[in-house]
């Protein structure tokens, strides 16, 4: 093992130049990659953000005793798709009507009698927040007797479901063509690496080297740029990202995971670029 | 020791050996000579298993062409040391890491290591060039780097495809020397030369190939000629000169 470290830092010292290089353009293929990733991110949180008011709401009959309606909040929580059942009596809908529409003060301020029924607010889970899953908890709150109306906002949660998919869509082909973009980029580099030391894997091969041996040292030297090349990549979409949030608009930037999982993604495309150029090179003597 | 048995080589652009047979016993020093394009470089390739015949066999220390399997090439080759015309040292690594480095890659342990480059560089002439990168070297003493190399494993047979091809009249003499001491010392020889002065000044083994065929193998000839003498012939040798490397079994 210490001679496959000695000759992989062998490696970076006897070509310093070409390895800064091809850490480099690692570095900016993962770049353009992350900056799409963190456009990717920011859409499904504003997406998240809006599908967060998706919510089912029941009115409820005047006179309903509220015996009645404790029990079926009971039978409505129950519910696999309802995240939380929220009741809001007439009074309190009638003070937040006077707090939220105050172009309607003078209607309100004339009432006698209260006109606005009371209501179960009924949120969904993240994973149930689209047009079809609404429409069904709907329904079977409609099943209930003392349930005068339930609306849910059916028109603009199918657009919003519509957004969801072509964000999707358009996220999965980008996405793929970007990373495609990056493999051949960071492919090439590490093959043109290998290239360089095409002797030197000659004359190990006819030393009597085993393939195994052959190849580790450039596995590792792979691994290490691919690595190098993403943390480099990170630190660039994070100034990026702090460009943008700080003088165009606020936008989220990649979590712990998502940042380790990037710089992890380089090294393994390093290990695998390594892995294929060298395979081509140990067939041919 | 090497034989090579009907051995056909063919490539898209025709065939490079045709029904090529002959045999180097243990010990012995072999020239294979003819002109540039006769083959020599394809049979050395067979024999380090760099190619395989397209038709026939090649036997070399107990490992044979058609039954040798990926994993057992490395094992062939750290019984061959192997020398070419254009060196093939490593122009960033000094003479004693070009000779290291033939052994460290078989897992030699370390301790071992120093120890045995320097006994192979002064066996050809270079203790005080050991710190000395290939380009502060003169070609003859590139070469002797490059049968350092060759020879820090001990092999039984020593590869050399035009070794003094690249060299001077006074170089290739001193190389030629070394060979010849090597052989002395009991390692097997093939050297593949279009250098007939050479070939001339020795009496060796000598297989010479004219468009990828036989056209002259010395030990025929001597078999031919000591038929009744019995031992000249190669199927008259004892039983016990091969036996060491288990010639009829690859392991």
């Amino acid at each position: 093992m210490s001679l496959v470290l000695r000759e992989t830092a062998l490696a970076f010292r006897r070509a310093p130049l070409p390895s800064l290089l091809s850490i480099t353009t690692i570095a900016f293929s993962l770049f353009v990659f992350g900056l799409f990733g963190l456009v990717a991110v920011n859409i499904h949180d504003v997406i998240g953000d809006v599908a967060e008011r998706v919510e089912v709401v029941a009115y409820i009959e005047r006179g309903t005793p509220i015996e009645t309606t404790t029990t079926a909040m009971g039978d409505i929580q129950a519910f696999p798709e309802v995240e939380s059942v929220s009741y809001v009596t007439a009074s309190e809908a009638l003070a937040r009507a006077r707090r939220e529409l105050p172009e309607f003060q003078s209607v309100f301020q004339d009432l006698e009698a209260n006109p606005l029924p009371a209501s179960f607010e009924v949120r969904l889970k993240p994973e149930f927040r689209d047009a079809a899953h609404a429409a069904a908890v709907a329904d079977r709150l409609r099943a209930f007797r003392f349930v005068d109306d339930v609306r849910y906002g059916g028109d603009w949660v199918a657009k919003l479901d519509h957004l969801r998919n072509i964000a999707a869509a358009v996220g999965a082909v980008v996405g793929a063509a970007f990373a495609l973009v990056a493999i051949m980029i960071i492919g090439t580099t590490i093959r043109m690496a290998v290239l360089h030391r095409k002797d030197e894997i000659v004359i190990m091969r006819l030393v009597g080297a085993t393939d195994g041996f052959v190849r580790r040292p450039f596995l590792l030297e792979g691994l290490i740029k691919g690595l190098l090349g993403g943390i480099l990549a990170l630190g660039l979409s994070y100034g990026a990202w702090a460009l943008v949030n700080g003088y165009l608009l606020r936008a989220a930037f990649f979590t712990g995971p998502e940042a380790a999982l990037g710089v992890v993604a380089g090294g393994l495309l390093g290990l695998a670029g390594s892995l294929v150029s060298i395979g081509r090179h140990l067939r041919s003597v | 020791m090497i034989k090579f048995l009907n051995v056909t080589k063919e490539y898209a652009k025709g065939a490079a050996l045709s029904a090529v047979s002959f045999h180097v016993p243990k010990g012995e020093f072999c020239f294979i000579t003819g002109h540039s394009g006769a083959g020599k470089t394809t049979a050395m390739k067979l024999i380090y298993m760099a190619e395989r015949p397209s038709a026939g066999e090649v036997r070399v220390s107990g490992f044979s062409s058609t039954r040798i399997g990926g994993r057992d090439i490395p094992r062939l080759r750290r019984r061959l040391g192997i020398v070419f015309q254009d060196f093939r040292l490593l122009p960033d690594r000094t003479a004693e890491e070009n000779v290291a480095f033939a052994l460290e890659v078989t897992g030699a342990r370390r301790s071992t290591v120093g120890p045995r480059v320097m006994r192979v560089l002064a066996q050809v002439g270079l203790t005080g060039k050991a710190h000395q990168y290939p380009r502060e070297l003169s070609g003859g003493e590139q070469q002797r780097v490059a049968i350092a190399r060759a020879l820090v494993n001990d092999p039984t047979v020593l590869l050399a495809d035009e070794p003094t091809g690249n060299l001077d009249d006074r170089a290739t003499r001193g190389i030629f020397q070394l060979l010849r001491d090597i052989n002395a010392a009991g390692t097997a020889v093939i050297m593949a030369t279009h250098d007939l002065d050479i070939v001339k000044s020795v009496n060796a083994h000598l297989v010479e190939l004219q468009h990828g065929a036989v056209a002259y193998d010395s030990a025929e000839d001597a078999g031919l000629q000591s038929e009744e003498g019995g031992l000249g012939a190669e199927d008259g040798r004892p039983a016990a000169a091969d036996g060491e490397f288990g010639e009829s079994a690859a392991p």
